[in-house]
């Protein structure tokens, strides 16, 4: 390969990971206040239908990017009301929700299908930083969208480490009696996380039919949420090791479709099961080497105060 | 001490008012009405007719002789993967593989039709089921074995292989099972005649038979054996399973892959039952909606019979109401409604339930001289 085409290849992964960037992060601020949320599928496909209709409706591409952000929270919500309020099992109440966003999707965009997004996001070289070889058109020519994914990432790590409001998410996550007990709500900062990490889904799913593709396919997420779940189980709950998994599984999705330009005879639908089988392969290395270690103490476990 | 505190793991301090199997079913009916009145609000609020939409989905689900054959044919694979998955979760493994344990099975049952198409039919129909069967099984093995050996959560690796699963169709019926005669339309040739199952009666073929038959040993195992004893021991405490010397490792083998190998025998069923042939786009999400079902039909075989006619009403009913232009997406709409609508009202009554036995408690430790 040509420097040309390396650098073609890392610029594709970091665009082909930025939906897993604001997916894994969401399901990432989730699963640090202890509330398992496997319905990222599901809003993630509301998201990018929500964003696209209103960008085909409005021309107004930060008010699709918007409505992106508000659906995935509200669907969010309604698996808080489920899993924090009620105490109900988060397997399958977050299935529940995947299912749900698949069929609401594809209700909500039939009229969609087939239509260009008319204010798509484009390139947006920065400044002085595009210019400098090999890291420029990698990191520094890509769209609005993507510069946000990087500042989110390194936001959440600082917030997620180093405040006081990020230490009582994670006290929530791993022993939500102590953390009741030092006078933190812990049902309130479980329904923000769970919300903010619906909204942070809804807006990869906007990146999705909003920048990437850019327009609005039926189950256009082919997996990403679940994906993006994994990605959260491997970054071991730490954003910035998120964001460098995220890159990765985007440079192996970028890389089936560079493989085939480059003229190697492989059939193109084998090629589209790499990132699955990457998956597999990664959440199996990472299951053997750390054997779960970091997972937050009280994942997927409700909290009543009375019990 | 007066005997009117209660214990706490015993949430009812009162006689019950209602057996708790009539208080499931009601749950179930009202969350499937609630579901269908949420359905009409949304139609209505996107613009549809949804009196005249939901008119059409019953005629298209069970006015006719044929709208209830096409329910059948439906009915066959939802039922086949809700047992595969009933089976898994009631041993606490979450398998939502049912879609690609079912194209596997189908798979496998293509392979044999169309690779042997000469076989005799005396031969041809028990392999085309057995191949089906072993082929669910063995895709359901990987996930297991991962698990059974390194730990490795099922969820996810479940999931991901329905992905491989499905791709791997689309590779062999663009590629080398595609159909000449098809002008690169995603399908494989047809099978022989003698691969094409037997008929119960109209359309509906001799999966039927071996649903219901498979709900009867379920049910049998499940109830009646050491083994089901196992399994819903495992399912409810693993700890204390693995304590009583219980071979947890294999019985996460042995149960996956039955799981396995009922949604591969759907896979089957759909190839030679029904299309005669494998395609793309083979199951429109049985092995999803399984999951559904098997929660409401909280894990009980016979219910997931009844369970699985329902959502095939449903799911026919979606595809006939296309014709008023509501989108079929309506039926997962609802159906994944009536889940959410079980599970919060379920938790409701346990979490309602607690509290009242909670604060009776507190008030007869309170009454306590």
């Amino acid at each position: 390969m040509t420097t040309h085409q390396v650098t073609a290849l890392l610029a594709a992964a970091v665009t082909a990971g930025t939906p897993l960037v604001f997916a894994g992060l969401g399901e990432l601020l989730a699963e640090r206040s202890g509330v398992l949320n496997l319905g990222v599928e599901g809003m993630m496909l509301v998201g990018a239908v929500s964003g696209f209709a209103v960008a085909a409706v409005t021309r107004d591409p930060w008010l699709a990017v918007a409505a992106a952000v508000v659906a995935g929270g509200g669907m969010a919500a309604g698996h808080a009301f489920l899993a924090v309020t009620l105490g109900a099992d988060q397997v399958s109440a977050g299935l529940s929700l995947a299912l749900f966003g698949g069929g609401l999707s594809a209700f909500l965009g039939k009229p969609f299908i087939g239509i260009p997004n008319p204010v798509p996001f484009r390139a947006a070289p920065v400044p002085g930083l595009s210019a400098v070889p090999l890291v420029g058109p990698v990191l520094f020519r890509q769209d609005l969208l993507v510069y946000l994914g990087y500042g989110l990432a390194a936001a959440a790590w600082w917030w997620i480490y180093r405040t006081r409001a990020g230490l009582h998410l994670r006290a929530c996550g791993e022993d939500p009696a102590a953390a009741d007990a030092m006078g933190i709500r812990v049902a309130l900062t479980r329904y923000a996380a769970v919300a903010g990490g619906g909204a942070l889904a809804g807006l990869a799913g906007g990146y999705l039919s909003l920048a990437y593709t850019p327009a609005w396919t039926e189950n256009m997420t082919g997996g990403l949420g679940w994906i993006a779940i994994a990605l959260v189980i491997f970054a071991t709950w730490n954003p910035l090791r998120l964001l460098g998994g995220a890159y990765l599984f985007g440079a192996v999705d970028a890389l089936g479709f560079r493989v085939q330009l480059l003229g190697v005879q492989t059939s193109s639908i084998l090629l589209r099961m790499l990132p699955y089988l990457f998956t597999l392969v990664v959440l199996f290395a990472i299951t053997v080497i750390q054997r779960q270690a970091r997972v937050p103490g009280a994942l997927a476990q409700p909290y009543f105060r009375e019990e | 001490m007066p005997a009117t505190a209660p214990a706490l793991d015993h949430p009812r301090p009162s006689a019950p008012s209602i057996p708790e199997w009539a208080e499931a079913v009601m749950i179930r009916i009202g969350a499937v009405l609630a579901a269908l009145l949420a359905g009409a609000a949304f139609m209505a609020a996107t613009g549809h007719d949804a009196w005249t939409a939901y008119r059409v989905m019953a005629a298209g689900a069970a006015g006719s002789p044929f709208a209830i054959e096409q329910t059948l044919i439906k009915a066959i694979p939802l039922m086949l993967t809700g047992l595969g998955v009933t089976l898994a979760f009631a041993m606490g493994l979450w398998n939502i593989g049912a879609e690609g344990q079912l194209a596997v099975g189908a798979l496998a049952a293509s392979w044999l039709a169309l690779t042997v198409p000469s076989l005799p039919r005396p031969l041809m129909l028990p392999g085309l089921l057995v191949f089906g069967f072993a082929g669910g099984a063995a895709w359901a093995l990987i996930p297991a074995a991962l698990r059974a050996f390194a730990g490795m959560n099922e969820i996810i690796s479940t999931l991901m292989l329905n992905y491989v699963a499905l791709l791997w169709v689309d590779y062999l019926v663009f590629g080398a099972w595609a159909d000449p005669a098809a002008f690169s339309f995603p399908y494989s040739r047809p099978f022989p005649e003698s691969a094409h199952l037997p008929t119960v009666f109209g359309g509906v073929h001799l999966g039927l038979v071996l649903a219901v038959c498979a709900a009867a040993v379920l049910w049998m195992v499940l109830r009646a054996t050491p083994w089901g004893y196992e399994i819903r021991t495992i399912g409810q405490s693993p700890a204390a399973a693995r304590y009583a010397g219980m071979p947890v490792a294999r019985n996460i083998l042995l149960v996956m892959a039955a799981s396995g190998a009922l949604s591969g025998l759907a896979g089957a069923g759909e190839v030679g039952g029904v299309i005669h042939r494998i395609q793309q786009g083979l199951s429109p999400g049985y092995g999803f909606t399984a999951i559904i079902i098997a929660w409401v039909a909280r894990l009980q075989p016979w219910a997931v019979i009844v369970v699985a006619v329902l959502f095939a009403m449903l799911l026919n009913g979606g595809f006939v109401i296309q014709t008023t232009g509501v989108p079929a997406a309506i039926a997962a709409m609802i159906q994944a409604l009536i889940l959410f609508l079980v599970l919060a009202s379920e938790y409701l009554l346990r979490r309602l339930r607690r509290r009242r036995a909670t604060a009776a408690l507190r008030l007869a430790l309170a009454a306590r001289p």
